[in-house]
């Protein structure tokens, strides 16, 4: 049969009635609705299934078989596990797309394709992979890209159309996905039975107790594996009762955790939101996940877990099959038949890997069902139907004493299902993550937890514990542990259950056969063949083979593989399974989309109080620091180099006001005040009068120069310190941090964001200050470098006599309530003066004029003081201050390099150098530009640079390498390049 | 996200703190010799181990001292800086 004409098959066998024709009577607890029916599209067909519904439950239950085609080889896929596990049952919505089909629930008008076709599920071309599989060696992708390289390009071609899942809408627009942030007393992660006996046993001290399934609903192994039975409804019943009194403790179903992060700090999703949860214990009951058997095409649809069997009957009432072939390994095979065969299935055999001995007494159970069991034999390969779209038999076989397939003895065996029941593998990637190691117990065939980090508990099947009223006890005992480690921190214990009767996992169910196709991980095609080569080839750790073969790297991450991989890995070695056969578990549990983890786009921003008045100046607006900060006032203008030109040239013939509140203001009071700013800063305050200001320079202790600022006296006791805009936070910690060190008797505080501050500078700057405050500015009363205190603008300021930008100019701090009326008064005051407001770029401009340097512009990371000409304002001879030590070292050795000031050319008009431009000698770097802007009062480009001791006399030559390459002539020039005398900042 | 004990401000998580280096005695600047002090300003013992360090609360500007495992990325006590507090646990 063609695929065409299986496509029409299931097109007529696809039932048209509500909900799909293969539904059972009602199950006991089932989760579907059969009062509401749901219509969908899938693949261009129209059914229905039910509300509470899985996507993949409904297509199974309206008898579509194949629900997507594998990633590699485009081979037909059906239901697997029906755990969250089945990655090649993945579909696409017009606005979604990997969403997995055996979790996600139904929702009415959905239109599902399936993800990974070309051309559709029936007729996707790329089905002829598979007959090219064996021309895809394991390694493939590193083969085809290493040799020859010339074919590189022709591979990357095909293989990008190969790879990946699904399409986006690239046009869609995000949306906001917010965050929600929650703490408990005791998390228990699954809502199996142990999970249930935990958050009671928690939940009955009175603690706040959070109990979390990744399924629609609790109860666990309890909803599906043997739901019928008596003794599971009565414990389910009873613990569910527990639960439903128990006001404190809160359970959140079809919510996954995703991660578990250091101090018990976990990562929740569920379909809206990831909630980030710390909490005070965590019990980790999330038990097992079943594993299938390997064999010779044991990837068609309807072969599946026994589980996934038992969850379509249980959860959904759908029946798997029509005939089955039981692959047993355990005993779990035998209670999975029981369900099978009340669902109606005919159990057409039981293939038990076990010899009789071991398998008796569970085969027993099966007698009266009159299923024919088959001790010490395997399911061998597999008869594919319809074009691969389903099976018509099993192909069984004997197996040696050592567990090996007989190939001579196999014989065939109708049926259209295959169950596999062989073990189970603990679902410990969080345990893992928490900081647990697994060990082999040979007891269950299974990794147990070894040890338990405080605060971390786990019970049930993930510790080996099958046996349910053992469970029970294992997570009472678990949730009373959490609960006793919360109230009293007490130390994490544990109890052994030790497991009875015969492994609940088989220790090597897989079965080698020649033709190959016998398929260890569904999500990557990895095939058996594939580990015997990889490790031929040398990749023979667990890491190294995940990487080459990818196994377990699909969006399964090897869930249903990585357990067979090490049981491989270990045969292949000839040894038991060791800790290292399985990969590192990391965060995420399952995959999350992406939008659960976009977080919003945060950046610390902060405006000094008078922002607004800088908008209406049509200020344009840059950051320095986390402040934003005017860069220049562009209004109209019609080039920003134009409004910032016109800035500086009003500093310098008018007046112009800037505000500086982002500036560090920190005050130092008490008894050793003054021996603090000592020690702090590289000059001496210690003879400064009481209303004087000096500049001081910060060193850290290895010399290099991280700060400075000025220092003004206010009384005996009190200096006010400024600090850097970028440096300020940074400052006041390391004064909080010497100030304990030094045991001195000084208070801090950090009044940055609780002053304003501004500098009104020019020669109209006394005139335009007169007019808002009675203080006398007269240039005896009110020197150069002076401090007053007074009345601005009616509002209380500290008036300072310092000039940045080297003009005669003031600095005034006021509360920051009084910003505007500062500003508005000045601005008032300055409009006959022609006073206009400036912002950082003209600062910069007229600074540089001056040849005062920026720390961190014309500093860096490793510059001293006496480099940077910062000498005089180093008091070397003083008892103590920070770098001291080392500057004195630094002092003794050869100075490396000095930061002069160089002019270009008046006539220059080709790119300005800007700092990191290079100083070149001979084709050699020899220095570095800091900065560099067109200086409108010099009317010629001027700079600052770090140069060689031996090039810093005036007048020598130096070539820059500016923007594009090109070299420029610079010469030299003496510091300031603007009135040296200093008769315009400091004079009358 | 990790939880640090502040020794004022109790358990907050480790985004409110900053880290402030490793605890380190200055020797006496005016009898060290250059070696010594080259020491003292620029090797750091990077070794996993046991670790003094300074940590600062931000929000509330407390530096204080916690006793670190970096290899087990475990803090086994934290108190505030005293000239006795860090001379009596110098030997751990």
């Amino acid at each position: 049969m063609t695929v065409a004409e299986q496509a029409e098959t299931s097109e007529t066998t696809a039932a048209h009635g509500a909900g799909g024709n293969g539904r059972l009577p009602p199950q006991p607890g089932e989760w579907i609705d059969r009062s509401r029916t749901l219509n969908f599209t899938f693949e261009n067909q129209s059914v229905s299934g039910f509300a509470g519904d899985a996507i993949s439950s409904a297509l199974w239950a309206n008898g579509i078989r194949v629900l997507g085609r594998s990633f590699k080889y485009h081979r037909p896929r059906g239901i697997y596990t029906l755990a969250d596990h089945d990655c090649n049952a993945l579909f696409q919505t017009e606005s979604a797309t990997n969403i997995r089909g055996d979790v996600t629930p139904l929702a009415d008008g959905m239109n599902l394709k399936a993800v990974n076709t070309f051309g559709g599920l029936r007729g996707d071309w790329a089905r002829f992979m598979d007959w090219f599989s064996a021309f895809l060696p394991v390694g493939f992708y590193y083969k085809a890209f290493h040799t020859p390289r010339f074919l590189f390009p022709f591979w990357e071609r095909i293989m990008r159309r190969a790879a990946g899942l699904g399409s986006v809408d690239p046009g869609r627009t995000a949306a906001a996905t917010p965050k929600a942030y929650e703490f408990c007393d005791v998390l228990v992660v699954g809502a199996g039975p142990a999970g249930m006996a935990a958050a009671i046993a928690a939940g009955e001290t009175g603690l706040r107790v959070v109990l979390v399934d990744e399924n629609p609903g609790i109860g666990g192994s309890l909803t599906y594996q043997r739901p019928n039975a008596d003794d599971t409804r009565s414990r389910f019943k009873e613990l569910s009762h527990k639960l439903d009194a128990m006001p404190n403790v809160h359970v959140r179903t079809s919510t996954t955790v995703g991660g578990c992060y250091v101090d018990r700090w976990l990562a929740l999703f569920d379909e809206t939101r990831m909630t980030k949860l710390r909490t005070g214990g965590v019990v980790f009951a999330t038990g097992c996940a079943e594993q299938p058997a390997v064999f010779r095409n044991n990837d068609l649809p309807g072969i599946m877990l026994a589980s996934a069997a038992q969850r379509l009957i249980g959860h959904y009432a759908v029946k798997p099959f029509e005939s089955v072939v039981m692959v047993a390994g355990n005993s779990d095979a035998y209670r999975a038949a029981l369900d099978l065969h009340r669902a109606g299935v005919r159990i057409a055999a039981v293939a038990d890997l076990r010899s009789e001995g071991e398998a008796a007494e569970a085969a027993a159970m099966i007698r009266d069902v009159g299923a024919e069991v088959h001790f010490r034999h395997a399911v061998y390969d597999a008869f594919p139907a319809n074009g691969m779209a389903g099976i018509r038999g099993a192909v069984l076989c004997q197996l040696d004493k050592a567990g090996r397939p007989r190939p001579e003895s196999v014989f065939p065996i109708d049926c259209d299902g295959i169950a596999m029941s062989v073990g189970w593998a603990p679902a410990a990637q969080l345990l893992y993550q928490a900081g647990v190691r697994g060990k082999y117990d040979g007891n269950v065939e299974q990794l147990v937890p070894e040890n338990l980090p405080a605060g971390i508990f786990a019970a049930g099947r993930v510790c080996g514990v099958y046996n349910l009223p053992d469970q029970i006890n294992d997570g009472t005992h678990a949730g009373t542990a959490a609960a006793e480690y919360v109230r009293d921190g007490t130390e994490s214990t544990t109890i052994f259950i030790a497991h009875e009767g015969p492994p609940p996992s088989h220790p090597y169910p897989i079965m080698p056969h020649a033709a190959g196709k016998n398929f260890v991980d569904l999500d990557e095609d990895v095939q058996l063949k594939d580990f015997e080569n990889s490790v031929q080839e040398g990749f023979d750790n667990s890491e190294l083979l995940k990487r080459y073969s990818t196994v377990g790297m699909g969006p399964s991450q090897g869930k249903h593989a990585i357990m067979n991989t090490a049981r491989c890995l270990a045969f292949l070695h000839n040894r038991g399974i060791a800790e290292g056969d399985l990969t590192t578990s990391r965060p995420f549990y399952t995959p999350v989309r992406i939008g659960h983890l976009a977080g919003r786009n945060f950046h610390p921003l902060r405006r000094t109080p008078i922002h607004n008045r800088h908008e209406a100046a049509h200020a344009e607006f840059m950051y320095a620091g986390d402040w934003q900060r005017p860069a220049c006032y562009r209004g109209d203008r019609r080039s920003r180099t134009e409004a910032i030109r016109g800035e500086v040239v009003a500093v310098r013939n008018q007046v112009g006001l800037i505000d500086i509140g982002t500036l560090g203001k920190i005050d130092v009071r008490g008894p050793d005040a003054v021996e603090f700013v000592e020690r702090l800063y590289t000059g001496r305050i210690a003879k400064l009068k009481i209303g004087m200001t000096r500049y001081l320079a910060m060193c850290d202790e290895s010399g290099v120069v991280v700060d400075d600022g000025i220092a003004a006296r206010l009384a005996e006791d009190h200096v006010y310190l400024t600090a850097t805009t970028s440096g300020a936070s940074a400052v006041v910690r390391e004064m909080r941090r010497w100030a304990i060190l030094w045991g001195l008797n000084v208070s801090i505080i950090n009044h940055t964001g609780q002053y304003a501050a501004f500098n009104l500078a020019g020669p109209a700057s006394r005139k335009v200050m007169s007019a808002v405050t009675e203080v006398d500015l007269e240039a005896e009363s009110f020197p150069y470098l002076g401090l007053r205190l007074g009345a601005v603008c009616a509002a209380p300021a500290r008036i300072m006599r310092v000039g940045f930008v080297g003009e005669l100019g003031y600095e005034i701090h006021v509360p920051a309530q009084f910003a505007g009326r500062l500003w508005d008064g000045l601005m008032d005051a300055g409009r006959d003066h022609g006073i206009r407001p400036f912002g950082v770029e003209a600062q910069r401009v007229l600074r540089l004029e001056k040849g005062h340097i920026i720390i961190g512009q014309d500093t860096d990371g490793l510059t001293n003081p006496f480099e940077a000409g910062m000498g005089p304002a180093v008091a070397r001879k003083k008892p103590f201050f920070i770098g001291q030590r080392s500057l004195s070292i630094i002092r003794s050795r050869p100075e490396t390099r000095r930061l002069i000031g160089f002019t270009l050319r008046t006539d220059y008009s080709g790119p300005i150098p800007k700092e990191c431009h290079l100083v070149i000698a001979d084709g050699e770097m020899i220095g570095r530009v800091t900065s560099g802007a067109e200086s409108p009062t010099l009317s010629r480009v001027i700079g600052l640079a770090y140069v060689p001791p031996d090039n810093t006399e005036p007048g020598t030559m130096l070539t820059i390498r500016v923007d594009g390459g090109m070299l420029v002539e610079a010469a030299v020039a003496r510091l300031p390049f603007y009135d040296p005398e200093n008769t315009r900042q400091a004079g009358g | 996200m990790k939880l640090i004990s502040c020794p004022v401000n109790g358990l907050r998580p480790l985004q409110e703190f900053s880290y402030g280096g490793e605890f380190r005695e200055m020797p006496e600047p005016s009898s060290a010799s250059d070696a010594e002090w080259a020491d003292y300003v620029f090797n750091h013992d990077g070794a996993p181990g046991i670790k003094r360090e300074w940590w600062y609360h931000i929000a509330s500007g407390v530096w204080f001292i916690a006793e670190r495992d970096t290899l087990k990325d475990e803090i086994m006590r934290t108190y505030l800086y005293s000239h006795d507090s860090c001379r009596t646990s110098r030997d751990i």
